[in-house]
């Protein structure tokens, strides 16, 4: 494949201009407005296009972008799958589009689907209960370090230690220490695995909770999960599950058969529903019976006739939300970002267990087959749904701005760090194995180039090499600071 | 690569250095190096007492974003405020211009626990 990105500028240095830059229009106050005066202006500029401007400059913008609907995006822990459309239609159904207010009694269908997506995730991950409540998958993380933190507190069992593998995502790290944990960051062992030597050594009366990722950061199985399992609940510690790699087990294996008692969902990641960008999003946390009393304020369950809670909703006569009795108290309002939660399941419900446990055979078989098709040096495996390739004397950032020239997607650059200049490369499971043959394809050209080549690149797209030095030293971190 | 490794400074493993003839602390050539384009560091306050070992200050890169350890306790007589706007000066002179803060005394023992620059060159090779 060829690749030539369209670059929209008005000369050499400016893109596509504003659309205030094109032309605007002073909007003079209503007279008769009943808006107090001091909150309100005399007039105000704003930009005043005809709609094919207004469409044409939009194209553009989206002409000189680069994103999962252009072409294969496989970076690394990300997860940045397509996800179905079908998904956003379902969400915009407007009887979902209830006000947060109403009484129960009067919006029982939102209610069900809430309780089915509870306990269908408690299913996938074997957890016992469920909260919708987190609005993305940090803040998810977050909230079950204060499960956590309250199961310990009820059993006045003050600890002071949250360990953390050192090739762990940054939110786990931040999740603990701004839970009050002091965070302990465990070793990898020389197989890419946890040591199960250095973990004994950091555990202790003081754990609260050791954070895993299964597969991990590498791709790799943990394979002695069930021992991890013991040591740290032997310590009176508890296992934390992040969902980041669940795409790999998805209908195969659940954290919780394997000894872990909290565990977050990236709804992104695994369930197709948006990345990013700011929100919203969601990041439910599943836990074990003995923590389902501090889930997050409200929680939904099923109840019979007379209001006993039931545990299958098949059984239910209504559902009703109600204070968990020691919850954390709220993490965002209601029930989290309903809507985006309403795309997790749909898709749930369109894959069924069978679409599910393919998703994750084709996650880990895409990953897989690139891995043995990319000429640069994979140094750990056997792997599941991502490898970390090494570009040896290459500067992987270099290389990675390369493979745009390519028209992919790079994967994410030197991290974990255990893989010196890491290429850390998910593909994911939509990738037909056309386009895994053209991503190999263009890692095999770049991992081919000399430094000179690497360090020009890229030249194909709209926006060229970035200046991160100065953009990290002066930053404009609002549009008005564009005229400065 | 050859790294910088001035004979008349002490070292920590975690790769800060300190000079007891004038007392100033900084990164070194190795960690600049790591850490590649330096785009903020945070200082503590003149006057602020710092415990050896202890965290003194952030530095961040367009890589990572590290903490800063104390080679010695003591007080924080001066710091150098040029890197709030040139934070580049810790790639340029880590040993020089770089430099971090300045302690008000350097008492001769507190040295003891320190790497010598061989130690640190043996570390870093």
């Amino acid at each position: 494949m060829t690749y030539d990105q369209a670059r929209w500028t008005d000369g050499e240095e400016r893109y596509e201009p504003l659309l205030s830059e094109k032309r605007s229009r002073e909007v003079e106050r209503d007279a008769d407005d009943p808006l107090p005066e001091d909150l309100t202006r005399d007039s105000l500029e704003l930009p005043d296009a005809s709609e094919p401007e207004l469409a044409r400059h939009y194209t553009r913008l989206s002409e000189m972008n680069y994103g999962v609907e252009s072409g294969p995006f496989p970076l690394g822990s990300c997860t940045m799958k397509y996800n179905p459309s079908f998904t956003e239609d379902v969400a915009a159904d407007p009887a979902g589009h209830v006000h947060p207010d109403r009484s129960d009694e009067s919006v029982q269908g939102v209610l069900e689907l809430q309780h089915r997506l509870q306990d269908w995730l408690g299913r996938i991950g074997g957890m016992d209960a469920v909260t919708l409540q987190p609005p993305a998958g940090a803040a998810g993380e977050f909230t079950g370090i204060l499960v956590t933190k309250a199961y310990h507190e009820s059993r006045n069992d003050e600890r002071s230690e949250v360990i953390v593998p050192e090739s762990a995502h940054g939110t786990n790290f931040a999740s603990a220490a701004m839970a009050g944990y002091d965070v302990v960051s465990l070793p990898s062992g020389d197989d890419g695995r946890v040591d199960l030597e250095a973990l004994a050594a950091a555990l202790s009366e003081e754990t609260a909770a050791l954070m895993l990722t299964n597969p991990n950061t590498l791709g790799l199985f943990e394979r002695d999960i069930e021992r991890v399992a013991e040591m740290v609940h032997d310590v009176g510690g508890l296992l934390y599950y992040d969902g980041a790699n669940l795409n790999a087990l998805l209908g195969r294996a659940r954290p919780g058969d394997m000894g872990f008692d909290v565990m977050h969902y990236n709804v992104h990641k695994t369930f197709a529903t948006p990345h990013g960008g700011g929100g919203p999003g969601a990041g439910p946390v599943g836990v074990v019976d003995e923590l389902a009393e501090f889930l997050p304020d409200p929680h939904v369950r099923a109840v019979d006739d007379e209001g006993e809670p039931v545990p299958d909703a098949d059984d239910a006569a209504r559902f009703r939300t109600y204070t968990p009795e020691r919850s954390v108290g709220k993490v965002h309002g209601y029930a989290g970002n309903w809507l985006v939660l309403m795309k997790a399941y749909a898709y749930i419900a369109r894959l069924g267990d069978p679409g599910l446990a393919d998703a994750s055979a084709k996650a880990v078989l895409n990953a897989n087959y690139l891995a043995s098709k990319v000429d640069y040096e994979v140094p750990f495996g056997p792997l599941h749904h991502e490898f970390v390739a090494s570009a040896g004397e290459q500067d992987a950032a270099d290389a990675a701005k390369r493979m745009l020239d390519y028209g992919v997607h790079p994967p994410t650059t030197k991290w974990p760090e255990i893989v010196s200049e890491a290429l850390m490369t998910e593909p994911t499971e939509v990738e037909s194995r056309r386009t895994l043959d053209q991503l190999a394809a263009a890692f095999n050209a770049v991992g081919d180039e000399d430094d000179e080549t690497l360090e020009r690149a890229p030249e194909r797209t709209a926006a060229r090499r970035i200046d991160q030095v100065r953009a990290a030293r002066e930053p404009r971190l609002s549009w008005h600071e564009l005229d400065e | 690569m050859s790294f910088e490794v001035p004979e008349d400074c002490r070292y920590l493993e975690t790769h800060e250095w300190v000079r007891p003839a004038d007392g100033r602390v900084g990164i070194t050539d190795f960690a600049q190096d790591e850490l590649g384009d330096v785009v903020f560091v945070e200082l503590p306050g003149e006057g602020e007492t710092l415990e050896g070992e202890a965290e003194f200050g952030v530095i961040e890169s367009i890589k990572a974003v590290s903490d800063l350890y104390a080679p010695l306790s003591g007080t924080v007589a001066t710091v150098n405020e040029r890197l709030i706007d040139e934070p580049e000066l810790v790639n340029e002179d880590p040993f020089g211009e770089g430099w971090m803060l300045e302690f008000d005394a350097v008492v001769e023992d507190d040295l003891e626990g320190l790497l010598s620059h061989e130690a640190y060159r043996d570390q870093i090779e």
